[in-house]
């Protein structure tokens, strides 16, 4: 293997009494300090409210601006009639890498539709949240688009969710666009 | 006598209850501080709220206070209250509660030779705005400083752990290399002003501030009194996160009073600095006895308004010095423990005893 030598820099005079790295970075981060500081100021009078100081999100109160394609908690949709859209083909079941989808199937009393799940348990505690189940559905019956994203309970049975509030997600408090 | 007495009494209350609220509320300048400069809010979630409608004028009071975030002072300050007083197994007990008192008591003792204001007259008495005139106050200051690292030493060696032990030994020998720097830059000034009293110094600088004349014993000073303080970039003894230091088994105010050991040092550096090399209370341009301008105007000022303006000179200077250690604690990084001891021996100590030199042929030659 051919050896490569690297030539090391060498440090000028006054790099080396570390005096002009030093005012630069003061300089960088004063620049900073008296903008934001100024910005702050204005913002008290009312000015210039477009402009943002700091980049903070003050989190339960203002809440970032999420992607539509944001992976959140998972639903169940529904048809028209109210009925889960879901056909009980087990494929979201079969795909999930945690799996963490227990379907239970029974049959559909429309004649057209072969099957619906008789109970729809999804462990959240378990889920990735890698997207599997929505890819994989044949019948657009899940979907991971509530921007639910405060998921928390004092228990492991807690973070279960059934077809009940699969079908009716609650939307986060905190979600100003909520659906 | 006794007149005497209160009046230094009333003095120091005046001058180390500010010190002392300025270094709890540097606690809150240092958060808001980083806060903006990195682009952040920081912390503003402690308030105080009152509950009760006739009580409302209060909230209306304390609402903006609750915005900037100001009573996070106080809420660390109850919190250290709070916490548990742990004592290692086997440390010892007495020299474990003596070494923060230890250094918290010298770095505010040293307070007391400073000059913050020059003489008022009040009613034919002459009041020195100092609280100890000592003659050798240079001295004095630096025997306070020293006395500060068997604050260190000691919480390192009563602790009964090694970490604590190496810490201990590790900021004794930082501290003890950077005050023989600190020490030999002053000379530079000594040599020039012919004086160790620090009233004097701020006096003979009524034109000329003591960074003009000494431009290389401010920078060597300013460095070495950083190194002094512990403070980022020369935080090798405590090492917020990283490096384990000398107080790793203290904890709750004990802990607390050393990190107000650390702040009160940063007012203390920022007072020396100030009463050094910028002028202590000198305000431009302000002689005993009014304004005299550069283009020849002059104004009348009352002798009483020129010794409230000398302290709030004094005030301002410091403040500034503040904001520009936090600056400097907020922009760079921390040294290796090799290159503290590159920079504060075969630097700073040099270029220390080469101006210390210059000076000295200088002075001579002027006579
Ligand atoms: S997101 Fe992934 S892990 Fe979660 S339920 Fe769907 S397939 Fe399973
Ligand atoms: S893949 Fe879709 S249709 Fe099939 S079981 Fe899962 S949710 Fe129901």
């Amino acid at each position: 293997m051919a050896t490569k030598l690297m030539k090391r820099q060498e440090l000028s005079f006054w790099d080396r009494t570390y005096l002009p790295s030093i005012g630069l970075g003061l300089w960088i981060t004063s620049r900073h300090f008296f903008y934001n500081l100024m910005i702050h100021a204005l913002h008290t009078v009312g000015l210039f409210k477009h402009i943002r100081g700091s980049v903070t999100y003050q989190y339960p109160e203002e809440q970032r601006p999420l992607s539509k394609r944001l992976r959140s908690r998972h639903r169940l949709t529904k048809r028209e009639d109210g009925a889960p859209r879901c056909v009980a083909c087990m494929m979201c079941e079969t795909v999930c890498p945690a799996r963490c989808i227990n379907i239970v199937a029974k049959e559909n009393p429309d004649p057209n539709i072969e099957k619906m799940p008789a109970s729809f348990d999804l462990d959240l505690g378990m889920c990735v949240f890698c997207g599997f189940c929505v890819e994989v559905c044949p019948e657009d019956a899940i979907r991971m688009d509530t921007h639910i994203l405060d998921i928390a309970a004092y228990s492991r049975e807690g973070m279960k969710l059934d077809m009940q509030k699969l079908l009716n997600p609650t939307t986060s408090p905190s979600d100003p666009n909520r659906n | 006598m006794l007149f005497d007495f209160i009046i230094k009494a009333i003095l120091a209350a005046f001058f180390l209850g500010g010190v002392l609220n300025l270094a709890g509320l540097l606690t809150w300048v240092e958060r808001k501080q980083s806060a903006v400069m990195q682009d952040r809010i920081g912390a503003n979630r402690a308030r105080i709220e009152f509950k009760s409608w006739f009580l409302a004028p209060i909230n209306w009071v304390l609402a903006p206070l609750n915005a900037l975030g100001l009573f996070h002072s106080l809420a660390d300050a109850a919190k250290m209250f709070l916490k548990e007083d742990f004592m290692p197994k086997g440390a010892d007990k007495f020299l474990h509660t003596a070494a923060p008192v230890i250094s918290v008591v010298f770095a505010l003792l040293a307070f007391s030779a400073i000059p913050f204001g020059n003489v008022l007259y009040l009613k034919n008495h002459a009041i020195n705005l100092q609280i100890a005139d000592i003659n050798a106050g240079i001295l004095f200051v630096f025997a306070m400083m020293s006395l500060g690292v068997y604050g260190v030493i000691l919480a390192g060696f009563a602790s009964n752990s090694n970490y604590a032990y190496l810490g201990g030994m590790r900021a004794a020998s930082q501290m003890l290399s950077y005050e023989i720097t600190m020490g030999i830059s002053i000379m530079g000034i000594v040599l020039h002003y012919g004086t160790m009293n620090l009233q004097d110094i701020v006096r003979h600088q009524s034109t000329h501030w003591g960074f003009m004349v000494q431009p290389l014993a401010f920078l060597l000073f300013m460095t070495a009194a950083l190194a002094e303080t512990k403070r980022v970039p020369f935080d090798l003894p405590e090492g917020e996160s990283e490096v384990i230091g000398y107080f790793v088994e203290y904890s709750g105010m004990k802990f607390g009073m050393f990190f107000l050991t650390d702040l009160v040092e940063t007012v203390l550096v920022a007072c020396l600095v100030t009463t050094f090399f910028f002028g202590g209370w000198q305000v431009p341009f302000l002689a005993p006895d009014g304004f005299h301008m550069p283009w020849g105007a002059f104004y009348l000022v009352p002798s009483k308004l020129i010794a409230v303006l000398g302290i709030l000179s004094f005030m301002f200077k410091v403040a500034f010095f503040n904001w520009l250690f936090m600056a400097i604690r907020w922009t760079l990084p921390r040294f290796r423990y090799d290159q503290l001891m590159h920079l504060g021996w075969k630097i700073l100590f040099p270029l220390s005893l080469l101006n210390t030199l210059i000076t000295s042929i200088i002075v001579v030659l002027r006579k």
